[in-house]
């Protein structure tokens, strides 16, 4: 805004050196293109000594992306659920948790991982609705009661898991065609003999990656192009005023709290397939979702996004380059938000 | 009024919650605490050693010099802070005067620094296995009756370099005490063998993404010695095979254990042939283990063969009573003659021979494993060898190891 007035008043818009959009821009080129050289260009020996090598610097950045992806899934669910509903759900993680179990016994039985995916939305999605029907409905407007139910719901859903699934790990069996690592025509060294080694990567993260990208898009459509998008959009804003002017408040409602939990769940078969499951994976992933959207801003799909991409490349880059003290860039990176920009980057003030 | 009922169902409810323990406490019956990881990501771990104590308890029908043995559960979730609450719980508010534990490497050393503060209570180990809960700065009244990570490595480096041929070895392990011990244990044969040790990633506990460390790797090592347990060996394992591992692996004592080849998962074709060392063996033939695995197999939930956790605390647990029937279960000294019954106590185990040194650390017999698959299609730690009699100073002298410095990331080093 502030270039568009300038150049009304200086039509020349010369002889004032250059606007801060402009160094801007130009840091970001300058940014893109050694990060396009990083990735395409034989490294120089200096450069593998601070970075290890080429292949762990861009391993490091590609499951960045694909567990950024992960936790995309399960804290848009989050986000959706206290952008509408101000309830922080805090039992978000013993869905994720719920949804990976579940997904794997119908993985497990009928042999089809595919259904085990279907099966984990679906399966939470009518766990979400019977939470918010029987529970959340009857504290609505109290919003510390609330918040103190979820907490109490997640400690007797852990503690049931464990009575029924054990303490054991478990691991899904992923489709062959999901599994294997697929070569990027990326050269990450070259051999003595002239020949050259390509990146290798697990074409399941690709996926995961890609997965989140389309759930994350459908998401934003869904938010911002639809009916049913602009009732949640409006409850966001005044719920009353929604409520008044006929719609069924309830149902939105519900609609959103069978969503979240249904990504939950989810995100829970797809962390499943990458990772494994086992139990205290809910806390690890409340404690993931809420600094995803403390940093990203509550309530906002696209903060969701850009939160889980600075946290999933803060943690492996962290867990690479400096292991031990890894753990402590992400809540960093928290409080700095927190000190900076309280209502985290593309939150509104409240 | 509503506030007055309010009240009395608290208190009621405050009464039945306390009541049980104040029933149990009888004079004719010995408490022994029990401490070992119930939650967390060490829990499968932590109920298999209780599995293990609990196969002692029933060899000796539960009593000891006519009095019931009464046994109270104590949990922590693998972190030394929980391992102390829990122990203080045992000990100050259930009055336990034996307390059995702690199971993982950092909660040993915090459970011995602990029991410095209560010299009338007797401590005995579970399964913790970090070198300076015993060597440097050791509790008088604590007794490992297990032996330590690095003990438990006796033969391996010699092994991998000498049959398998392996010259440089890269290594992952978790960023802890146990870890530590074990890279030490496997390094020092190793390296003076003339191997050498170019890499070394040590990873948070309880992390679940490897596929960034095994990128870091350096491709043109011979083998992978992996030092993880629990979740976290199945994980890494898990993604190795994932990302078309092509290095052999060499096993720490917790990452081919039972807990680890009973998971559920495609980790098989990397794991087996997977060299190891430990204070068990699976297909050991001998007829005392035998005898000890039908026993514990008698236990729920118990896995094809005891896991090292439940041999631990099984050892530990067995050595308390052996002391307890020798002096007549009488505890009134605050213990002294009890702590002189163990100081002295030389026993048979399923896997040996075993005593104390003057650390009152354990001398036994460690074994060499190979990961193979059984005839029922489960995976067993073959048994290839066994080291007689390992101390904890590895037969080096008693000064020359002191030199060698506490183990920690650094050290030792072998680029």
């Amino acid at each position: 805004m502030s270039d568009a007035s300038r150049s009304r008043t200086d039509p020349l818009g010369q002889g004032q050196g250059i606007t801060r959009r402009q160094v801007g821009a130009v840091a970001l080129l300058i940014v893109g293109a050694v990060f396009l050289w990083m990735v395409f260009a034989q490294w120089p020996d200096w450069l593998d000594a601070i970075l290890i090598s080429k292949k762990a610097f861009l391993s490091a950045i590609l499951n960045g992306l694909t567990l950024a992806g992960l936790y995309f899934l399960v804290a848009s669910g989050f986000t959706l659920v206290f952008g509408l509903m101000r309830n922080v759900n805090l039992a978000h993680g013993s869905l994720y948790l719920l949804g990976a179990y579940v997904g794997y016994e119908i993985a497990d039985r009928t042999g089809y991982w595919l259904l085990g995916v279907v099966g984990g939305f679906l399966v939470l999605a009518v766990v979400g609705l019977v939470m918010q029907i029987l529970v959340f409905r009857r504290l609505e407007g109290d919003d510390l009661r609330q918040t103190l139910v979820t907490i109490g719901i997640s400690v007797v859903a852990a503690d049931l898991m464990l009575a029924v699934w054990g303490g054991t790990t478990y691991q899904y069996l992923t489709p062959d065609w999901l599994s294997g690592a697929v070569r990027l025509p990326i050269v990450t060294a070259v051999r003595s003999n002239g020949s050259e080694v390509f990146l290798a990567y697990p074409f399941y993260r690709l996926v995961v990656l890609g997965a989140a990208i389309v759930i994350g898009v459908a998401l934003w459509l869904l938010i911002n192009r639809t009916r049913i998008g602009s009732m949640i959009r409006a409850g966001v804003d005044d719920r009353a005023m929604l409520s008044a002017s006929g719609v069924n408040v309830h149902m939105i409602f519900a609609v959103v709290f069978a969503l979240g939990a249904g990504l939950a769940g989810l995100a829970g078969v797809i962390g499943g397939s990458v990772l494994s499951v086992s139990p205290g994976e809910d806390v690890r992933y409340l404690l993931a979702s809420l600094v995803v959207v403390i940093v990203g801003g509550m309530g906002s799909i696209v903060g969701a996004a850009i939160g889980a991409l600075i946290i999933g490349l803060a943690e492996q880059i962290g867990l690479v380059y400096f292991p031990t003290y890894g753990v402590v860039l992400t809540f960093v990176i928290m409080v700095v938000t927190l000190a900076i920009r309280p209502q985290g980057i593309m939150g509104r003030s409240l | 009024m509503t506030i007055a009922r309010r009240t009395l169902l608290a208190l009621t409810m405050a009464t039945g919650l306390t009541a049980p323990s104040l029933v149990l406490a009888q004079s004719d019956s010995i408490k022994i605490g029990l401490l070992a990881t119930f939650e967390g990501a060490f829990t499968v771990l932590g109920e298999d050693a209780e599995r293990g104590a609990m196969t002692a308890l029933e060899e000796f029908g539960g009593t000891v010099a006519g009095k019931q043995i009464e046994i109270v559960k104590g949990s922590s979730d693998a972190s030394p802070d929980s391992a102390v609450r829990a122990a203080r719980k045992l000990v100050e508010q259930d009055g336990v005067k034996i307390l059995v534990g702690p199971l993982s490497g950092d909660e040993g050393i915090a459970v011995k620094d602990y029991a410095k503060t209560h010299p009338d209570v007797t401590f005995l180990n579970g399964s913790s296995a970090a070198q300076d809960t015993t060597l440097r700065e050791p509790a008088d009244n604590f007794f490992r009756f297990s032996t330590d990570g690095a003990q438990w490595m006796a033969g391996l480096g010699d092994y991998v370099y000498n049959e398998k041929g392996y010259r440089t070895v890269a290594t992952v392990a978790e960023d802890y005490s146990f870890p530590y011990t074990q890279v030490f244990g496997f390094m020092a044969e190793f390296c003076k063998a003339g191997g050498t040790v170019p890499s070394k990633s040590w990873v948070p506990i309880g992390n679940k993404d490897y596929s960034s460390v095994i990128a870091a790797i350096p491709d043109d090592v011979d083998a992978i010695y992996v030092a993880l347990g629990g979740a976290d060996a199945v994980n890494f394992l898990s993604q190795y095979s994932d990302a078309g591992g092509q290095a052999p692996l060499i096993g720490g004592s917790i990452t081919v254990d039972q807990t680890v080849l009973t998971a559920k998962g495609r980790m098989r074709d990397v794991l087996i042939g997977t060299p190891a060392a430990g204070p068990t063996a699976d297909t050991n033939d001998a007829e005392a283990w035998k005898t000890f695995t039908a026993e514990y197999k008698k236990q729920d939930g118990a896995f094809p063969s005891p896991s090292l956790f439940a041999h631990a605390y099984y050892i530990n647990m067995k050595a308390a009573i052996l002391a307890l029937e020798e002096v007549g279960g009488d505890l009134s000294d605050d213990g002294a003659k009890f702590r002189a019954a163990l100081a002295g106590l030389e026993f048979d185990t399923p896997t040996g021979k075993v005593s104390l040194d003057d650390n009152r650390n354990a001398v036994a017999d460690m074994y060499l494993t190979e990961v193979t698959e059984a005839d029922d299609g489960t995976l067993v730690n073959k048994m290839i060898q066994v080291t007689p009699q390992v101390n904890q100073t590895l037969g080096i002298k008693a000064d020359e190891f002191m030199a060698l410095g506490a183990v920690s990331r650094e050290n030792p080093s072998c680029p």
